[in-house]
C-alpha cells in the first residue's frame, strides 16, 4: 500500500517540476461553511450562491478549472479549525474561504495563514482580525461586525429618535453589534436587555420591560432562527405598530419566506442597515438574483451575496496573475486592488483588507410579485472605514 | 419600576413556571416510578412540536393539531420506550443518562431528515392573538393566559389521576416499591409502558404549546431539558407535587430576576460591572438555586417517602 | 510477572496504541495522511482529560458531568496570561494546575455533599456556570474566544549556559504531550493501586462500608477529586497550546458527555481505557464526518449500543478473560 502511493506520487514529482504541466491541474479552493445542525440553511445558501457563481464563469479561472472543496464546521469552532486542517494539509487547496461565525474563523485562522496560504472571509469580521491581529494573507469580502450597527445608530439619529431600548443576545456577536450601536447613536439608552445565548428563545419578561419603558424605538439583533420567533413575540406582545423596530441581522431571505408563510405582518415596514439588497442596482447583482431565485425559488441573503462576490474576488485576482495560484505575493496584490464586478457596484479593498463601502437604509417590503423582501432606500454611511482599521499595522 | 410592570412579569414567570411543570412531571415520573434518567425526554418535546407543526399546517385548525399531534406523540414515546429504553431499566444511571444523550444525537439528526433544515413555523391563530386587558391596568398577551390556563389544567388533571384513581394509586405505589406491586400482580411493563407515554405526551404537549411562539426546530429540546432537571432536583424526583412546587418557583426566579436584576445591581455597583455581572448572573440564578437548595436538603424539597 | 504475560492481548494491544501514538509524525507523511498528526495530538490531549475523569468516574464512582470545566480553566490561565503577554510556560502551566486545583477544592467541598443523580446534575450546575463566567469575559474574547498567539516559552538561563524548549516545533510539542501522557498514565496507575486508591474504589462501591472501617469518605473523594481537577486542567492548558485558541465551547456541558463517553467507551476503571476511548471517538467522527454530513443519525445509535452491549468499553473486551484491571 505505501510502496503503491510512493510509486503514485513520483510521476507528481515530475509535473511538479514543470510549471507549465502543472498549470493545467484545477485549481482548488476550500469553502468552510455550516452544512449541518440548525444553521445549516445559512451554509446552504452560500453553498448555492458559490455554484452558481462558479457556473456563471464556466467553472474556470485564469484559463484553470476550479474545483471547489467544502468542509463543514458544525457550527463549532473546533471542528471548524479539523476541517481546515484537513483542506490544507490533506486536500492540499491553494486557498481557503467561507467561514461564517466568528468564533471558527479565530479558531481556524492559523492553520491557514501559518501555511502560507490566504484565507478570505466570506461572513465573519471580527474586530482583532481587522485591527490588531490584521494579515497580510487575510482579506475580508463582507464587512467588519461593527460597521452595520454603526449605520443603524447613523440611521436613528436621522429618524428623530431620542430613546432606545435595546434587546440583543449576550455573546461576543451580540456585544459587537450593541456596542456599534452605541458608537453612533446619540440619543438616550432606556434599557438594555443582553439575553442567555443560544438558550433564550422565549422574551417574555423583556417585552413586558420594553413596553413598561415606552422608548422611541427598539433595536435588536437575533441572527438565525431566534429573528423570526423574536418578531413573532414582538408582534403578540402588541409592539408592533406601537414601538418601531430596528434590526441588524435579523430579517434576511432566508427567514423572510416562513415569516410571511406564517402571516407576521408586523415585519413589514421595519428598517435595518445591511451593505447590499436584492434591489441593488447593477448588472452583476441583477444576474446573481435573477439566476439564484429562478434555481432555488427566493431571493438571496446577504450570506449567498458574499459568497457568490468571494468567488469573482478569487477570480479576478487569478486571472490577473495569469492561474499561477501559487504565486501568493501576485495573488495577495491582486486582491488588494480588488478589481472585479460586485454585486455592490464599484468596490474598494480598505488598507486592513476589509472592504470600504457604504452602508445603507433596508425596508421590508412588498415585491411585485406579492413576496416580501427587503429593499434599499438611501446610503446612511458612505466609504466607510471600520473603525479598527487604524490599529492594523500593514 | 412600578406595580404593573411587577404583576405582569409575575404573569410572565408564571406562564414559564407551569411550561416547565409540564415537562418536569413527565421526567419526575419516569425517574420516580421507573428508576430511568431519561435525557431524551427533551426530544419528545421536540418531537411534539414537529407532529403538531405539521398538522396543524395540513388541517389549519390549531385544535386539530393538537388534537392529532398528541397520540402521535404518544405514539413515538411508547415505541422509543419498547425498542430503545427497556433494556436500560435494569441498568445503572450512568448507562442510562450515556444511551438517552445517544438518542438525544439521533432525534435532532432525524428531525433534519424528516422536517425543513431550518424547522416549522406556524401562524398564531387569530382567536389566540392579541392580549387583553385583565384589570389594573394590566395588559397580558391572550395565548400565554392560554398557556397558563392549560397548564392549571393538566396539572389539576394529574392531581385527579395520581390521587383518585386506581391507576394513579398503582403509580404512587410503584415509586415506593416496585417490587412489591410487581408481586402483587400488576403488570410492570405495561405499567410501565404507560407511565413512559404520559410523560412524553406531557413533553410533547409543552412543546406544542410553545409551537406558535418559538418555532419548531432541531435541538429545541435540550435547551429547556435542563432547566427541567434543575426543576425536578429541586422539587424532590419522583414527586410531582415537588416538581410543580419548584416549577414555578423557578419560572418566577428566573423571570423575575431577568427583569429586575440589573436595577438591583445598579443599586450596589457601579454602572460597568453592573452591565457586565447582570446578564452573567442571570443566567446562573437557576443553577445557584439548584446548588442552594441541594446544599441545605440534598434530597429536594418534597422528596417522596421510598419504601 | 512472568516474561510471557507481557504476550496478553491488553498489553500487547496497550503497546501497540502507545507505538502507533509514538511514531505518528513519521507515519502519517508516509502513508500521505500528514494530517493525521494533528488529530493523534488532540486525541492525546483529550486522552489525558478523559484519563483524569476516569479517576473520579471509574475508580471513585463519581459522576461528573461538568469536568470539561476544569479544560477551560486551565486553557484561559495559559490564553489570559498570554493575552497580557505573559508567554513563560513556567509560570502558566503550574498556575493552571494550581487554579484548576483550586476551584475542584471549592466545587468538590459543595457537590461531595450529594450523591447519585443530585451530584450529577449539582457538577453539571457549576460547569454551566463556569461556562457562562466564560461567556460573560468580553475582554477574553466572550464566546467568539481567545486567540493565543504564541505556545508556551519553556527556557532556562543560568549564567551563560541556557536551554530552552521550543513549543513553536510541532514536532517537540507532539512528543512533549506524548511523554506527558504516559506520566499521567503511570501517576494514575500508582494512585489507583496505592492505599489511597483501595479507599477510593472500596468508597465507590460500598461507603457506608468504608466509612464504619474508620475512613473518612468525604476527604478521600475530595482529594480524588481535586487530583483529578488538576491533571485536567493541564489537559486544558495543552489544549491552549495545541490549538493556539480557547473559547468557552469547551467547557459546555456536552463536552463533559463526551468525556464520560470516551471513558465508558475505553472501559471505565481500567488506567488505559480512556485512551482507547479517545482514540475511537475521535476518530469514528473525523471518519463518519467524512462520509456523511448526517452522521450523527449513526453516531447516536452507536453510543446506545456500546453502552448496551460493550458495559466494559473496549478495554473490557480484552480483559474479559484475566483479572486484569
Amino acid at each position: 500500500m505505501i510502496m503503491k502511493r510512493f510509486l503514485g506520487l513520483l510521476p507528481a514529482f515530475a509535473l511538479a517540476a514543470l510549471p507549465t504541466a502543472a498549470m493545467a491541474e484545477p485549481i482548488k479552493i476550500g469553502f468552510v461553511t455550516t452544512l449541518t445542525t440548525g444553521a445549516a440553511v445559512i451554509g446552504k445558501d452560500q453553498q448555492n450562491a458559490v455554484e452558481l457563481a462558479l457556473d456563471h464563469m464556466g467553472r474556470k479561472m485564469g484559463g484553470r478549472d476550479v474545483i471547489i472543496v467544502y468542509g463543514d464546521d458544525e457550527f463549532n469552532p473546533q471542528k471548524g479549525k479539523q476541517k481546515t486542517e484537513k483542506l490544507v494539509k490533506r486536500d492540499n487547496v491553494d486557498i481557503v474561504a467561507g467561514y461564517i461565525w466568528s468564533h471558527v474563523l479565530l479558531a481556524s485562522k492559523a492553520t491557514v495563514l501559518d501555511a502560507g496560504k490566504i484565507l478570505i472571509s466570506a461572513n465573519a469580521g471580527p474586530s482583532p482580525l481587522a485591527g490588531k491581529s490584521c494579515h497580510k494573507n487575510f482579506f475580508n469580502i463582507s464587512w467588519q461586525n461593527d460597521q452595520t450597527p454603526m449605520a443603524l445608530g447613523e440611521v436613528l439619529n436621522r429618524k428623530g429618535v431620542k430613546s432606545l431600548y435595546i434587546m440583543a443576545p449576550n455573546y461576543a456577536a451580540g456585544k459587537n453589534m450593541v456596542a456599534g450601536v452605541e458608537r453612533t447613536f446619540k440619543g438616550e439608552i432606556v434599557g438594555k436587555d443582553m439575553t442567555k445565548w443560544p438558550t433564550q428563545i422565549d422574551w417574555a419578561a423583556e417585552m413586558t420591560k420594553a413596553k413598561a419603558a415606552k422608548p422611541d424605538a427598539v433595536f435588536t439583533f437575533y441572527p438565525g432562527k431566534h429573528g423570526p420567533a423574536f418578531i413573532k413575540q414582538y408582534q403578540q406582545a402588541g409592539l408592533t405598530g406601537k414601538i418601531p423596530l430596528y434590526t441588524v441581522y435579523t430579517i434576511d431571505s432566508i427567514g423572510l419566506p416562513r415569516m410571511q408563510k406564517a402571516g407576521l405582518k408586523g415585519v413589514l415596514g421595519t428598517f435595518m442597515t445591511q451593505f447590499w439588497a436584492p434591489d441593488m442596482d447593477n448588472a452583476q447583482n441583477h444576474r446573481f438574483v435573477a439566476d439564484f431565485k429562478q434555481r432555488h425559488g427566493r431571493y438571496p441573503s446577504f450570506y449567498a451575496a458574499q459568497a457568490y462576490d468571494s468567488m469573482f474576488f478569487i477570480k479576478a485576482a487569478v486571472d490577473e496573475v495569469k492561474g499561477n495560484i501559487a504565486d501568493t505575493d501576485g495573488m495577495r496584490a491582486a486582491l488588494e486592488k480588488a478589481d472585479f464586478p460586485s454585486i455592490r457596484g464599484a468596490f474598494t479593498m480598505g488598507k486592513n483588507h476589509f472592504p470600504v463601502q457604504n452602508f445603507y437604509l433596508r425596508e421590508v417590503v412588498t415585491d411585485a410579485d406579492g413576496n416580501w423582501t427587503t429593499a434599499l432606500r438611501e446610503a446612511v454611511l458612505t466609504n466607510h472605514v471600520d473603525p479598527y482599521a487604524k490599529d492594523c499595522k500593514m | 419600576m412600578n406595580l404593573v410592570l411587577i404583576a405582569e412579569q409575575t404573569l410572565n414567570g408564571l406562564q414559564f413556571g407551569i411550561l416547565l411543570f409540564l415537562l418536569a412531571a413527565g421526567l419526575t415520573l419516569v425517574f420516580g416510578i421507573m428508576d430511568l434518567v431519561n435525557l431524551a425526554h427533551g426530544s419528545f418535546y421536540m418531537m411534539g412540536a414537529f407532529l403538531f407543526a405539521t398538522f396543524y399546517t395540513l388541517t389549519g385548525s390549531f385544535f386539530l393539531g393538537i388534537a392529532l399531534g398528541i397520540p402521535a406523540t404518544l405514539a413515538v414515546g411508547v415505541v422509543t420506550e419498547v425498542l430503545a429504553l427497556r433494556p436500560l431499566y435494569a441498568r445503572n444511571h450512568l448507562d442510562q443518562v450515556l444511551a438517552t444523550f445517544g438518542l438525544i444525537l439521533f432525534f435532532n439528526q432525524l428531525v433534519q431528515v424528516i422536517w425543513p433544515l431550518d424547522g416549522m413555523s406556524v401562524p398564531m391563530p387569530a382567536y389566540l392573538d392579541g392580549a387583553v386587558r385583565i384589570g389594573f391596568g394590566i395588559e397580558y398577551p391572550v395565548y400565554r393566559i392560554m398557556i397558563i390556563g392549560s397548564g392549571l389544567a393538566v396539572a389539576a388533571g394529574l392531581y385527579f389521576l395520581v390521587q383518585r384513581t386506581r391507576l394513579g394509586m398503582v403509580i404512587r405505589a410503584g415509586a415506593s416499591n416496585r417490587t412489591m406491586v410487581g408481586a402483587l400482580g400488576v403488570d410492570i411493563k405495561l405499567l410501565f409502558t404507560l407511565v413512559f407515554g404520559l410523560g412524553a405526551v406531557l413533553a410533547g404537549f409543552a412543546g406544542m404549546l410553545m409551537t406558535p411562539i418559538l418555532s419548531a426546530t432541531s435541538g429545541m429540546g435540550e435547551q429547556i431539558l435542563i432547566l427541567a432537571f434543575v426543576v425536578i432536583v429541586i422539587g424532590g424526583i419522583g414527586s410531582i407535587r415537588g416538581a410543580f412546587i419548584a416549577a414555578i418557583i423557578t419560572g418566577l426566579i428566573d423571570t423575575l430576576g431577568r427583569s429586575f436584576l440589573d436595577v438591583l445591581l445598579l443599586a450596589v455597583l457601579p454602572a460597568n460591572a453592573a452591565e457586565a455581572a447582570g446578564p452573567a448572573l442571570s443566567s446562573m440564578l437557576i443553577y445557584i438555586l439548584m446548588v442552594a437548595v441541594l446544599f441545605f436538603r440534598p434530597q429536594g424539597l418534597f422528596p417522596p417517602k421510598v419504601r | 510477572m512472568r516474561r510471557t504475560e507481557f504476550l496478553r492481548p491488553i498489553f500487547l494491544y496497550r503497546a501497540f496504541v502507545l507505538a502507533t501514538c509514538a511514531f505518528m509524525p513519521v507515519l502519517a507523511p508516509l502513508v500521505g495522511e500528514p494530517y493525521w498528526t494533528d488529530i493523534f495530538l488532540r486525541i492525546m490531549i483529550w486522552a489525558i482529560a478523559a484519563v483524569s475523569l476516569d479517576l473520579i468516574l471509574g475508580f471513585g464512582g463519581m459522576i461528573s458531568f461538568g469536568h470539561a470545566m476544569f479544560i477551560g480553566l486551565g486553557g484561559y490561565t495559559v490564553g489570559i496570561l498570554a493575552y497580557y503577554e505573559i508567554f513563560n510556560g513556567f509560570i502558566q502551566w503550574p498556575l493552571a494546575v494550581l487554579i484548576s486545583g483550586a476551584v475542584a477544592a471549592v466545587i468538590g467541598a459543595v457537590c461531595l455533599r450529594t450523591r447519585g443523580i443530585y451530584f450529577i446534575m449539582i457538577t453539571l450546575a457549576f460547569g454551566q456556570m463556569i461556562y457562562f463566567l466564560g461567556v460573560s469575559a468580553e475582554e477574553y474574547g466572550s464566546d467568539d474566544g481567545l486567540i493565543i498567539e504564541a505556545r508556551s516559552e519553556f527556557a532556562i538561563s543560568v549564567g551563560d549556559a541556557s536551554w530552552a524548549l521550543d513549543l513553536g516545533d510541532p514536532m517537540v510539542f507532539y512528543y512533549l504531550v506524548f511523554i506527558i501522557l504516559v506520566v499521567v498514565l503511570g501517576i494514575v496507575q500508582r494512585i489507583v493501586n496505592s492505599r489511597f486508591g483501595m479507599v477510593i474504589r472500596g468508597v465507590k462501591s460500598n461507603q457506608g462500608r468504608m466509612a464504619a472501617l474508620g475512613f473518612d469518605p468525604f476527604r478521600y473523594k475530595l482529594v480524588c477529586f481535586i487530583i483529578a481537577g488538576m491533571i485536567c486542567g493541564l489537559a486544558g492548558a495543552l489544549m491552549a497550546n495545541g490549538e493556539k485558541y480557547i473559547s468557552p465551547d469547551m467547557m459546555h456541558w456536552t463536552k463533559s458527555g463526551e468525556l464520560i463517553f470516551m471513558v465508558v467507551l475505553g472501559g471505565m476503571a481500567t488506567v488505559f481505557g480512556p485512551v482507547t476511548g479517545a482514540l475511537v471517538f475521535l476518530f469514528l467522527s473525523e471518519i463518519l464526518s467524512n462520509i456523511t454530513q448526517n452522521w450523527h443519525l449513526i453516531f447516536g445509535p452507536f453510543l446506545v449500543l456500546v453502552v448496551l452491549f460493550a458495559r466494559r468499553g473496549i478495554d473490557g473486551l480484552f480483559a474479559r478473560n484475566t483479572k486484569e484491571r
